[in-house]
């Protein structure tokens, strides 16, 4: 594992305290009042009227690993620096591991960018932490795969809050030297008898839970789960119950990828759940881990890049959306990464000519069982109205109290 | 009261020469003992305040509240369910149990090996060897945390050094724990016992040992009546240090912890959507070092700190 790399968990990590400090402070009273008065108009205030102009300034950005790279995990990866050198915005780049993390480091109010899953975009919506964007003002806009416009999670009542950045799904991780042929079901991360007891590891997330609600689709039908987001109570003690199941399986819960990847790596983990990036990052020197979407279907993200409410750098911003969403630009993250781009032009310059071939881009079948990341509410999101189902904050106790037994 | 400055003897009948302004200041001060108390005091006590018993204050507050299911928002009406859930929830009361456990275990380890060390250290090595040898204990404190912990965290994988060597004695390794964090947390705090132990050790006079020589007694009543009591409260002081840093330390058993947590992750893990529990589970470790505290001012320990 790299270098640079740990130092940017440990920047991770000490961001964690410094959020730990700052989350008292000053910005929550007045994004509560302004929810308590706000009405009909859109939320998080007016878009933008533009136009974008030159200023400069510093330019925070939250992202996902992988997707803001300014060469210091490979200098050969890097789109941060040609965007400064064009723009003169100075980037200040900070990744985290979850989306809840980044819900936290954003609430604090020192981000002007983010790069948000489903399942914290609507959270920063209605959490009036972020605004509308003007599209108009995003050129490259237009390329954007049509599919990934105008969706639950990246706008709400018609307004979008922030430009499509790419998507994937969460694979199903396996070391080449136990499973020469690729699995085809995620029976051996659930199931008590499997022959890899002990050397699995999932995800560190609330969320995961889904995961296992995917899982339940498959071989519970009876329990009639529509969308893995949307449980109600007795759906969603099915998916728990499937998680202590698991848990005697389990080598290590990760929480960020270079753990990940030297348990992959190590042989201590046969298989998890994650991302392309861990196998590109763990299979730097050999080819030792694999990558497949089971049959059962996974959860997956599509992210969106979103703007802070009232950001002093409105112009470095929207440069920096339109940027990241360039054909060249989203061709560099999405292979990087390991994942489809949202530029439907990136697929003609990625390296590998392949890459939206074998990302499935603009394959709509592929997708279709592929369960975006988003936020669970009391209100089903699969339309039921005779039942509640389990809102968020409750996956997120309940996973604590499941991983605290 | 009038008490003027001899230095400034007023001429009679002429009017007395303005004081400058630093002068008028000394003269007001001293004529009011509040106002000189209140301006020693002022730094020290907002920092004490506003740092330390306000933030406390709020977490006590914050932890009655309730938060809006979806956006995480606070909800400012005072309740109990978030110590219900905690105290309904046996998952919740087993982390405080082990996260109790794992602190008092590391601070037993901490001790005893801080005990010979620091006897060694402060009476069997040449003087001129000692603060070499302090040196070296405190060395590990200047490397960041996170790099002493992933390397430990290569050190105890299932195929790295520690399972090559305990293979050799034939022993199978440990790998990913309780035990690790234990191992691990012990490295972590070991000088901050290590520390108070050896000035204890360093200031009992040698006389002490002689005499009880001289009395007959041999080197394990020695140590237990003569020496344990002089450096009991070091070891007190030492423990406060390697408990409370073990009761919220949540990023070793992250690393090395395989699928268990302590504490501090259930309030990592709630934070941010449920802000009020995760400072309802917050103050349990207060009332746990309240209690500690409590305990240990009885031994006098907080004399030595």
């Amino acid at each position: 594992m790299s270098h640079p790399r740990l130092l940017k968990m440990a920047a991770l990590a000490s961001g964690v305290a410094l959020l730990a400090a700052a989350c008292g402070g000053g910005d929550s009273g007045g994004e509560e009042a302004t929810q308590a008065a706000g009405g009909e108009p859109a939320l998080g205030g007016e878009p933008y009227p533009g136009p974008v102009g030159d200023e400069t300034g510093t330019l925070n950005v939250l992202a996902w690993p992988g997707y803001a790279e300014d060469g210091s995990t490979d200098p050969a990866v890097d789109w941060v620096t040609p965007f400064e050198e064009e723009t003169g915005c100075e980037v200040n780049v900070k990744v985290f591991a979850t989306s809840n993390e980044a819900v936290q480091l954003f609430q604090t109010g020192q981000y002007d960018v983010v790069s948000a899953s489903g399942d914290a975009s609507l959270r920063l919506v209605y959490g009036e932490l972020v605004q509308p964007v003007n599209l108009d003002l995003i050129p490259n806009y237009a390329d954007v795969i049509d599919e990934l416009k105008d969706q639950p999670w990246n706008s709400v009542d018609g307004v979008n809050y922030g430009v499509p950045h790419g998507r994937g799904a969460n694979l199903l991780l396996y070391t080449l030297a136990e499973y020469p042929e690729s699995p085809t079901s995620w029976a051996d991360m659930w199931e008590s008898d499997s022959p890899i007891a002990g050397q699995v590891s999932p995800y560190d997330d609330a969320i995961y839970i889904a995961d296992a609600a995917v899982y339940l689709m498959a071989t519970q039908p009876d329990l009639g789960i529509e969308n893995p987001y949307a449980l109600d109570q007795e759906q969603f003690d099915a998916a728990i119950a499937l998680l202590e199941q698991q848990k005697p399986l389990v080598s290590e819960y990760w929480g960020d990828v270079v753990k990940q990847g030297q348990g992959l790596a190590a042989g201590t983990t046969l298989q998890s759940q994650g991302w392309q990036l861990t196998a590109n990052l763990a299979n730097g020197d050999a080819e030792v881990v694999g990558t497949t979407k089971p049959e059962e279907g996974a959860t997956g993200w599509s992210d969106t890049w979103m703007i802070k409410k009232d950001t002093e750098v409105v112009d470095c911003a929207y440069k920096w959306l339109d940027h990241v969403i360039s054909p060249e630009v989203n061709a560099q993250i999405a292979e990087w990464f390991g994942e489809a781009p949202a530029n439907e032009k990136s697929c003609d310059l990625t390296e590998n000519p392949d890459h939206c071939t074998l990302f499935h881009a603009q394959e709509s079948d592929y997708w279709d069982n592929v369960y975006y990341w988003t936020t669970p509410t009391e209100q089903c999101l699969d339309g039921r109205t005779d039942v509640t189902c389990v809102a968020y904050d409750e996956w997120v106790q309940a996973w604590s109290a499941l991983r605290s037994g | 009261m009038t008490v003027t400055s001899p230095t400034v003897p007023a001429p009679s009948g002429a009017p007395a020469p303005s004081p400058g302004p630093v002068r008028a200041a000394q003269t007001w001060l001293y004529r009011r003992v509040w106002a000189r108390l209140a301006a020693l005091l002022a730094l020290p006590l907002t920092w004490l305040v506003l740092i330390y018993l306000v933030p406390l204050a709020l977490l006590f507050v914050t932890a009655l509240w309730t938060t809006d299911s979806f956006t995480g928002l606070l909800v400012r009406e005072v309740s109990l369910d978030n110590y219900r859930e905690i105290l309904t929830e046996p998952a919740f009361l087993l982390t405080v149990l082990r996260t109790v456990l794992v602190a008092a275990a590391v601070t037993v380890a901490c001790g005893l090996i801080a005990l010979p060390m620091g006897f060694f250290m402060s009476r069997v090595a040449s003087p001129r060897w000692r603060p070499l040898l302090l040196a070296l204990v405190l060395t590990p404190l200047w490397a960041a945390y996170l790099v002493k912990v992933y390397a430990w965290r290569t050190i105890l994988s299932p195929s790295g050094p520690a399972a090559d060597v305990l293979g050799w004695v034939g022993l199978s390794p440990p790998g990913y724990g309780l035990g690790a964090v234990v191992v691990v947390l012990t490295y972590l705090w070991l000088p901050y016992m290590i520390l108070p132990v050896y000035t204890a050790l360093s200031a009992m006079p040698e006389s002490l040992v002689d005499a009880a020589a001289d009395l007959g007694a041999r080197p394990w009543r020695t140590f237990r009546d003569v020496m344990l009591p002089v450096i009991w409260p070091a070891l007190v002081a030492g423990s406060v240090f390697t408990f409370s840093l073990s009761l919220g330390d949540y990023i070793t058993v992250q690393l090395v912890g395989g699928t268990r947590q302590m504490l501090g992750n259930v309030v990592y893990q709630n934070f941010s959507v449920n802000l009020p529990f995760a400072a309802a589970m917050a103050t349990l470790p207060v009332v746990v070092m309240v209690g500690y505290l409590l305990a240990v001012r009885r031994t006098g320990a907080l004399e030595n700190l």
